[in-house]
């Protein structure tokens, strides 16, 4: 046997193995070792006296191929010290990680001691049954008019939002983290906010927003910064979600989840995929990106038996703001719908630039209406859509043709856009309108457009809430 | 005992040795957990087994358990109103042993063992009987009888059959055979992979009715037909096959949910047990059965669960039902090949799919069918697959896509443009294509005379009006003539009107065929009426002014269904007749 250093007999319980076979990028091959577990966790040692994790990415007989978390510059082959730990990677989570800030391996990095009581739990979670979930019917109400009226974000839905740098989504992701409330409910939302390769700026810009307006107490903070290793971005979701499961299935809390920038996340998989050797899909992410993704935002929801729920908002920036990359196309089709940011609005001022043609809430329709939000919600929602696509429509023709190129009906519908986008969708960042205020407001620029047209929203409707019959003086259009 | 050893484990693929005599295809007990999986490779040292759990934390050197058997579907009573995973665990029995997160290794029965069911014999001793006779009837929920019947293979006289209440593993009959004796259960086991035999196959001729107009009328699928649903993320397919599980003309509906979302899953069991099948009166789950292998579940079941949801289809179509079997989405599945493929290092062909791709693709379109079953009394029965595809983008030239169109008779082609205006089921009718069209044009036919001369001009109209708007889109609507201002103001009716149907309940959630025919002939009326004023002089412009153009725009969700739709027509053809006579022309009657 070779000679263990005595500092980490005592650290390591266990069996300590010397130099493994080869080091390629983050992969350490070792063999001459007793059966490991796949996906089993590894301690290493190098001689400069730094302490890695890993993992068994393939188990033989005598042999595994294990993922170095953590820099692998500095390792050797032979001054290495190799302990696998018998069990795959699982964190202690208790009450006491609320206002907490931990780093991408789960060490807290707000000075404060390790959370060393509590429950163990494996940070890769088990599959909720469909057959146990609660389909999500709870408007959450984020006080921003374009989002509670057109995109409603409902308790345990995944909802994400695709930026572009230099847009907002900061800001948004914040107002929503401060604002989020169920109307006629008195209980505010814990936030887990998951970091994934962000700037430092970027990081204090959150943890100072959150403390400005107390949310902290009740919030956890995962953060893996762009310094910090590629693969440990791998973790830092699965952290953050662990802790959420925890605090809603086990301590019964609402759980809103920030994951911000998932873009981070993904082309970390793409270089741990390269590094493996496998065989690149499109865009050279790995085939199994889709079901990667899918074991993260699948946490959200809500389970029967137990009162607290995740829901979960992830943003992630598209270069170019196109939507067919892997990155946005494969979530898109996980997510239950997208909210899209769009540079053109943004230049125009407008705040927060909602892309609204593009963008969607696919639960929605089962937490809007009569008794959730208002009996009006859903058409007028509908409507709104259905009057800017013509009005954008009618933009378009308008710097082709000109304006006068349009018929006086076309002419219309620009109007309305316009007042659509100055109005109703522009707001102050710390502005919190009411669902009955945003809603109240999108009939103001409904009414821009003759009664007549307005054929997705139903008579009885129209004369109840159009502005004409509620002053119950006649107009012109 | 034969018993094996792990030798390696890479993600949901295991390296085993140690049993000489594995066969491909044998399911698997794989380590001190006993996980299931299923032998897809064997060489003369060892074998390949695809795991269909999570294998986290197996060890090389743990057991490999071989159990004799294939990856069968357990067929019976109590298949219909069921909530099932790839591999038909019921998800009930799941949550009731593991609580709301999946736990691995857990073993249970897809039929229950205990339940009894009343069997009564529709045939006597000293009969001759062969594979695919019906011996005897089951009630199985209170619109579905299950017809029991000989397992395909067998033949011989009856020796005992007996009347009362059993169990499916109880032997309701005893079939001899020479020297040999078969005893008879309730439930039988058919591997999932192999299609089940029938007597002949038949064109498809009768049309699915799915209550959507733009498939009933534009793109139909008939019975026994293979279509799929190709879109990009937010384009509705979900939705349209959720729409199409609830209320379609079919007896016995197997949604397959297949690497999507879970809450999606959710949505559909709270759903069908609180909606009622307006044919039946009865809710919905006692005609249908769910598959649930969700995104997150382990990817290899999701391979299984189309497997097994077209041998349930089988089955029930053997018995002489109408199935329709869904799956969303084929393109998960292909996912779930493409993946085993990877892990064996095979060599990838387009996108990292194997080469044989397109034949797991055929094989399963090629079960879709209506056929003579085997056996007494004949009987015709059908499995109508509808499939979703994802392609990466929306672009669908890529191979899933590519692929599936060789092997369907129709297309729903969704498209991004029609959903970003809110227009579902975004079915784009210049792109789709429905093979079925012709064969159930005779069905249209004989109900409503003319429907088919409505379809193929309300289809020109489309065609002709997307182009007039090519042409507007640069000069602006104002500088068209009138006549070509009128196909977009008769195209936007048909959009509104008739091929968008949104409504997730109420009148227009379903669509009848009767009034599918009367609300696109009096659409198309008013075009030829609206043309004969135009032609005459009548400025466009007043007819675009016309109140009662937008009301035949939202006659659809008028409660009063047909009558409303008549009433609309009145009242449509009395405004033009004023504007007729206002401008002097003559207009010939309501014709038809």
């Amino acid at each position: 046997m070779v000679e263990i250093p005595p500092q980490l007999l005592n650290r390591w319980q266990g069996k300590i193995y010397r130099g493994v076979r080869e080091i390629k990028g983050s992969l350490m091959v070792i063999d001459g070792i007793e059966p490991v577990g796949y996906e089993e966790i590894v301690r290493i040692m190098s001689a400069d006296g730094v302490e890695r994790l890993g993992r068994v990415l393939e188990a033989g007989r005598g042999f595994a191929i294990v993922q170095v978390l953590g820099e692998e510059e500095g390792l050797e082959a032979t001054n290495v010290y190799v302990h696998f730990t018998g069990s795959t990677f699982k964190i202690k989570v208790s009450e006491d990680v609320l206002g907490r800030i931990f780093n991408g391996r789960y060490e807290p990095i707000d000075g404060l001691p390790p959370i060393l009581s509590g429950e163990e739990r494996d940070v890769n979670g088990s599959p909720i049954n469909p057959y146990a979930r609660v389909y999500p019917h709870e408007f959450i109400q984020t006080g921003i008019s374009i989002i509670d009226v057109m995109f409603s974000l409902i308790r345990g839905q995944k909802l994400p939002i695709f930026s572009q740098s230099g847009l907002p989504h900061d800001a948004i992701a914040a107002q929503i983290a401060r604002q989020a409330t169920i109307p006629g409910e008195e209980e505010e939302f814990a936030i887990v906010f998951g970091g994934v390769g962000l700037r430092s700026t970027e990081a204090e810009y959150f943890i100072e927003e959150f403390r400005r307006s107390g949310a902290l107490e009740r919030s956890v903070v995962v953060l893996n910064l762009a310094s910090d290793p590629p693969v440990e971005r791998l973790l830092t979701p699965r952290i953050a979600l662990t802790i959420a499961e925890y605090l809603a299935f086990d301590l019964n809390m609402h759980v809103l989840v920030i994951l911000i920038d998932m873009t981070n996340y993904c082309e970390a998989l793409r270089e741990m995929s390269t590094a493996r050797g496998e065989v690149p899909g499109r865009g050279g992410y790995p085939g199994y990106m889709y079901s990667d993704l899918a074991s993260i935002y699948e946490r959200a929801g809500i389970v029967k038996g137990r009162s607290g729920s995740i829901t979960i908002m992830p943003i992630l920036t598209m270069p170019g703001g196109d939507l067919r990359p892997p990155i946005p196309d494969t979530t898109g089709y996980i997510t239950e719908g997208q909210i899209i940011l769009s540079t053109e609005l943004n230049a125009k001022g407008i705040y927060p630039p909602v892309d609204v043609l593009p963008s969607l809430s696919r639960l929605m329709r089962s937490g809007v209406g009569a008794g959730k939000t208002r009996e009006d919600h859903k058409a007028v929602a509908d409507q709104l859509y259905d009057a800017y696509a013509r009005g954008v429509k009618a933009r378009d023709l308008a710097s082709i043709v000109g304006e006068v190129g349009l018929s006086q009906r076309m002419r219309r519908y620009l109007k309305f856009a316009d007042a659509f986008e100055e109005k109703f969708i522009n707001q102050d960042a710390y502005e919190e309108r009411s669902i009955d205020e945003s809603l109240d407001l999108a009939w103001e620029v409904l009414s821009l457009i003759p009664e007549d047209e307005l054929v997705r929203i139903p008579r009885s409707l129209i004369s109840k809430y159009h502005p004409k019959y509620r002053r119950g003086a006649s107009r012109e259009h | 005992m034969r018993k094996g050893v792990i030798d390696l484990i890479r993600g949901p693929v295991v390296i085993g040795s140690g049993v000489p005599d594995i066969q491909l295809g044998e399911v698997v007990e794989v380590g001190e957990e006993r996980l299931l999986g299923e032998v897809v490779e064997v060489e003369r040292e060892r074998f390949i087994v695809q795991v269909y759990e999570s294998t986290s934390g197996v060890k090389p050197g743990e057991p490999i358990y071989p159990t004799g058997k294939r990856l069968v579907a357990e067929l019976g009573p109590g298949l219909l109103s069921s909530i099932f995973d790839g591999l038909e665990r019921p998800l009930k029995t799941l949550y009731e042993l593991s609580g709301p997160f999946i736990g691995r290794g857990l073993r249970v029965n897809a039929l229950d063992r205990h339940r009894k069911w009343h069997f009564r014999p529709l045939v006597k001793r000293g009969e001759e009987v062969s594979g695919g006779d019906v011996i005897g009837l089951v009630q199985e929920t209170s619109v579905i009888e299950h017809r029991v019947m000989v397992p395909p293979d067998l033949r011989g006289r009856v020796a005992e059959v007996w009347e009362g209440d059993f169990t499916v593993e109880d032997v309701v009959a005893v079939i001899e055979r020479g020297e040999r004796r078969y005893e008879l259960r309730l439930m039988q086991e058919w591997p999932v992979r192999l299609p089940r035999p029938y007597r002949e196959k038949l064109p498809p001729e009768v049309p699915l009715i799915t209550g959507q107009r733009v498939i009933d009328t534009f793109f139909p699928v008939a019975k026994g037909g293979a279509v799929c649903i190709p879109g990009g993320f937010g384009t509705g397919k979900t939705m349209t096959l959720h729409k199409i599980s609830m209320r379609s003309d079919a007896d016995v509906v197997i949604y397959v949910g297949c690497g999507e979302r879970g809450n999606e899953m959710s949505e559909l069991l709270t759903e069908f047990p609180r909606l009622t099948d307006p044919r039946t009166g009865r809710p919905l789950m006692e005609r249908s059965i769910l598959i649930a292998n969700t995104s997150n579940m382990p990817v290899l079941a999701r391979e299984a669960s189309v497997y097994l949801g077209i041998t349930i289809a089988e089955y029930y179509r053997d018995q002489g039902y109408n199935v329709l079997m869904i799956a969303d989405s084929s393109s998960r599945w292909a996912e779930a090949i493409r993946e085993v493929a990877t892990r064996l290092e095979e060599m990838p062909v387009e996108e990292g799919f194997p080469a044989y791709l397109p034949d797991r693709l055929a094989e399963l379109y090629e079960r879709a069918g209506r056929v003579v079953a085997l056996g007494r009394p004949e009987r015709e029965g059908s499995a109508t697959v509808i499939a979703a595809v994802s392609p990466p983008g929306g672009d669908f030239n890529e191979p899933v896509t590519v692929h599936t169109l060789r092997f369907v008779g129709a297309m729903w082609a969704l498209d991004p443009e029609l959903a970003y205006r809110r227009h579902f089921p975004a079915i784009n009718w210049l792109k789709s294509f429905s093979q079925y069209a012709a064969a159930v044009e005779k069905w249209w036919e004989e109900k409503f005379p003319g429907f088919s001369k409505y379809r193929r001009r309300a289809l020109r109209l489309l065609t002709v009006a997307s182009e007039i708007e090519a042409i507007a889109n640069i000069v602006g609507e104002g500088m068209l003539p009138d006549d070509q201002r009128l196909i977009l103001l008769a195209s936007e009716v048909l959009r509104e009107g008739y091929l968008r149907q949104v409504a997730l309940e109420g009148e227009d959630f379903f669509c009848r065929p009767e009034k599918q025919y009367l609300m696109l002939k009096t659409m198309m009326d008013f075009y030829d009426k609206a043309y004969m004023l135009i032609r005459h002089g009548v400025p466009v412009d007043e007819l675009v002014a016309l109140r009662e153009v937008y009301e035949l725009m939202r006659v659809k969700e008028d409660e009063r269904g047909l009558e409303a739709v008549k009433e609309a027509a009145a009242r449509l053809n009395e405004a033009l007749e004023k504007l007729a006579e206002k401008h002097g022309v003559k207009l010939g009657g309501s014709s038809g």
